[in-house]
């Protein structure tokens, strides 16, 4: 399986001579990265070229790491039933990067490129229907990027008074706990009730 | 004759509609009764769970597999053990790959049934769900005599699986098989032949398979349109590849080939657990279910009455859990709707950096567009029917 994975990255990196800027073999997996600029070339590559046959769009997700210049991957995954290989396709962006849409390409990338745009606010130039997908109506920010808070913003309930459902900040009952088990003799950051005095004398 | 003008109708179906499936909205646009334009609204059961899963360390993201697709919830498990299991480098002992099997498969015959008699109902038939909830149940007191629950099983854990099958329970689904296979006979019978039902799905909602492919289909939607392509016998994972089943394939790519395709994998499937209880009650009637590395999987509780390790092994792991190493890795089962991934990567420490769940019902409903356009009204739902749409997977 291996070999195949590396007779088929250097077949690449021959064919696509400079567009593939990085492929890399792990856990029996091929990645190549790709700028977004030569997005849609290479996916119609891996489509039409007869040693690759990926024909078959099976994802398409975001990733952000913050720490980044450029803080998000977006990750396509495809599939070639005739070879019976995977690939990994990787791009980079930002806020502002448009990602080219391979719809044109694969129609089925259709709402995955909606999810992550959702998800995460990578934009994608020449998608026909870039709306939200996942979220509420008038949702407002994207809560899979990783400085999204896990309780989120709003919340919702059923008002009396106004016979509807009303948007509050979201407020909770009790302060979320993120336990931090990794550091055992650090403690935890967060003042335990009745605690609060311990550290002041 | 004086010109009139017509105008288009726009309806809303769901989310609130019996044959929507659970929370779908469809926004109808009608030109008569012939339907020009479908917008499917989703995220209604939207829970955030690649975000929660973020959020927790691996053994405890294993729950929120089982409400994904809430109709076989242990082949979604898998999947994200199998992703796991690779980034940790450990394998999982001949028995319990055995057992994960078996139950894979009842989660197949049990998500089979439940869409075969609904796209009945769907249809206008009445018996069909009414007779196959009868075995489904069956099946659902398996899951619970082997996990504790009915439905949100936890139960296959990176390593293996939980606990042991007591004989009984395995001697019992090796009981359970042939009747089945008397109800399926029946259900068959009252279905396949049936005027109505072939009348509202033949030739309905076809799909060639170069559509397929390029839509992101997967498992029967694949297989309907002729592909002979499951996960199962191409890219073998656990023991599947020494079990002897056959992969049924369809001819026209439409409902009603998609429904014969999955009558005869719940007989396959039936076929699989024969196999795996005969191996379970002889040649591997015993054995470690789980991988026995102790960093991984928690001791046993009798282990932790009389070792001072295991009981710290058994603190530390519920607690902080265990490290994987950084990297990533898709992993892919054919669960009974299609291909469901887990894309995880880890960053090292114990919770998972970024878990994707690639639900194959995500990438079946985008098409409804595809598949409705210029049919009639009522097909609709003979369509989403046969599309095999769970929301928890969809919305995630």
């Amino acid at each position: 399986m291996t070999a195949s994975l590396s007779e088929l990255s250097t077949y690449l990196g021959e064919k696509l001579i400079g567009r593939v800027n990085d492929a890399v073999i792990a856990y029996g997996e091929l990645t190549v990265h790709v700028e977004p600029r030569d997005l849609v070339e290479v996916m119609t590559f891996l489509r039409d070229d007869a040693r690759c046959q990926f024909i078959s769009i099976i994802d398409v997700c975001g990733a952000d790491y913050p720490s980044r210049a450029k803080r998000f991957d977006v990750v396509y995954h495809l599939l070639s039933p005739k070879q019976n290989v995977r690939i990994r396709v990787k791009v980079q962006a930002d806020e502002e990067t448009m990602v080219p849409s391979i719809t044109g390409v694969y129609p089925g990338a259709d709402w995955f490129e909606r999810e992550t745009y959702d998800l995460y606010g990578v934009l994608f130039s020449g998608h026909p229907d870039l709306r939200r997908l996942l979220t509420d109506y008038g949702f407002e920010g994207h809560p899979l990027r990783k400085d999204f808070p896990l309780t989120g913003f709003v919340e919702v309930r059923y008002d009396d008074e106004a016979k509807r459902v009303i948007y509050e900040p979201v407020e909770l009952k009790q302060e979320f706990r993120n336990f931090d088990f990794l550091s055992p003799w650090e403690g935890t950051d967060y003042v335990l009730p009745g605690d609060e005095k311990a550290k002041t004398n | 004759m004086a010109e009139t003008s017509v105008r288009n109708f726009n309806i809303n179906f769901g989310p609130q509609h019996p044959a929507a499936h659970g929370v779908l909205r469809l926004v109808l646009e009608l030109d008569g009764e012939v339907v020009d334009r479908v917008d499917p609204h989703i995220g209604l059961l939207h829970r955030g769970t690649e975000k929660l899963i973020e959020a927790k360390t691996y053994l405890q993201a294993i729950p929120y597999f089982d409400r994904l697709d809430y109709c076989a919830p242990m082949n979604q498990e898998h999947a994200f053990a199998l992703a796991a299991e690779r980034l940790l480098g450990i394998d999982v002992p001949k028995r319990g790959q055995l057992i994960r099997v078996l139950y894979c498969e009842i989660g197949r015959i049990m998500s089979h049934i439940l869409n075969v008699t609904t796209q009945a109902m769907d249809v206008g038939a009445l018996t069909p769900p009414l007779w196959g909830f009868v075995e489904r149940e069956k099946l659902m007191v398996f899951y619970e005599r082997a996990s504790g629950s009915r439905m949100h099983a936890a139960y296959f854990r990176p390593g293996g699986v939980h606990q042991d099958l007591p004989q009984k329970l395995v001697e019992d689904i090796g009981k359970w098989i042939d009747p089945f296979l008397k109800s399926i006979d029946d259900l068959d019978a009252l279905l396949t032949g049936n005027r109505i039902f072939k009348q509202r799905n033949v030739d309905i909602g076809t799909v060639s398979l170069a559509d397929a492919w390029a839509w992101g289909f997967s498992g029967v939607m694949v297989r309907g349109s002729g592909a002979p392509w499951d996960l199962r016998k191409s890219q073998p994972y656990e023991c599947y590849s020494e079990m002897d089943f056959d992969i049924p394939i369809g001819k026209n790519g439409d409902c009603f080939d998609r429904y014969l395709v999955r009558m005869e994998e719940m007989r396959q499937s039936a076929k699989i657990m024969r196999q795996c209880v005969d191996l379970l009650l002889g040649k591997e009637s015993t054995g470690p279910v789980s991988n026995l590395d102790g960093k991984v999987v928690p001791p046993k509780r009798q282990a932790m009455k009389r070792s001072m390790e295991a009981l710290i092994h058994h603190f530390k792991l519920y607690t902080e859990g265990y490290r994987v190493p950084a990297g990533e890795v898709y992993a892919a089962v054919e669960a009974p709707k299609g291909e469901f991934g887990v894309y995880l990567v880890s960053d090292g420490s114990n919770k998972p950096y970024r878990c994707k769940l690639r639900a194959p019902g995500f990438a079946h409903l985008q098409a409804m567009d595809f598949l409705c356009r210029g049919h009639m009204l009522a097909d609709v739902t003979a369509v989403l029917g046969s599309l095999d749409i769970v929301f928890g997977e969809v919305d995630r």
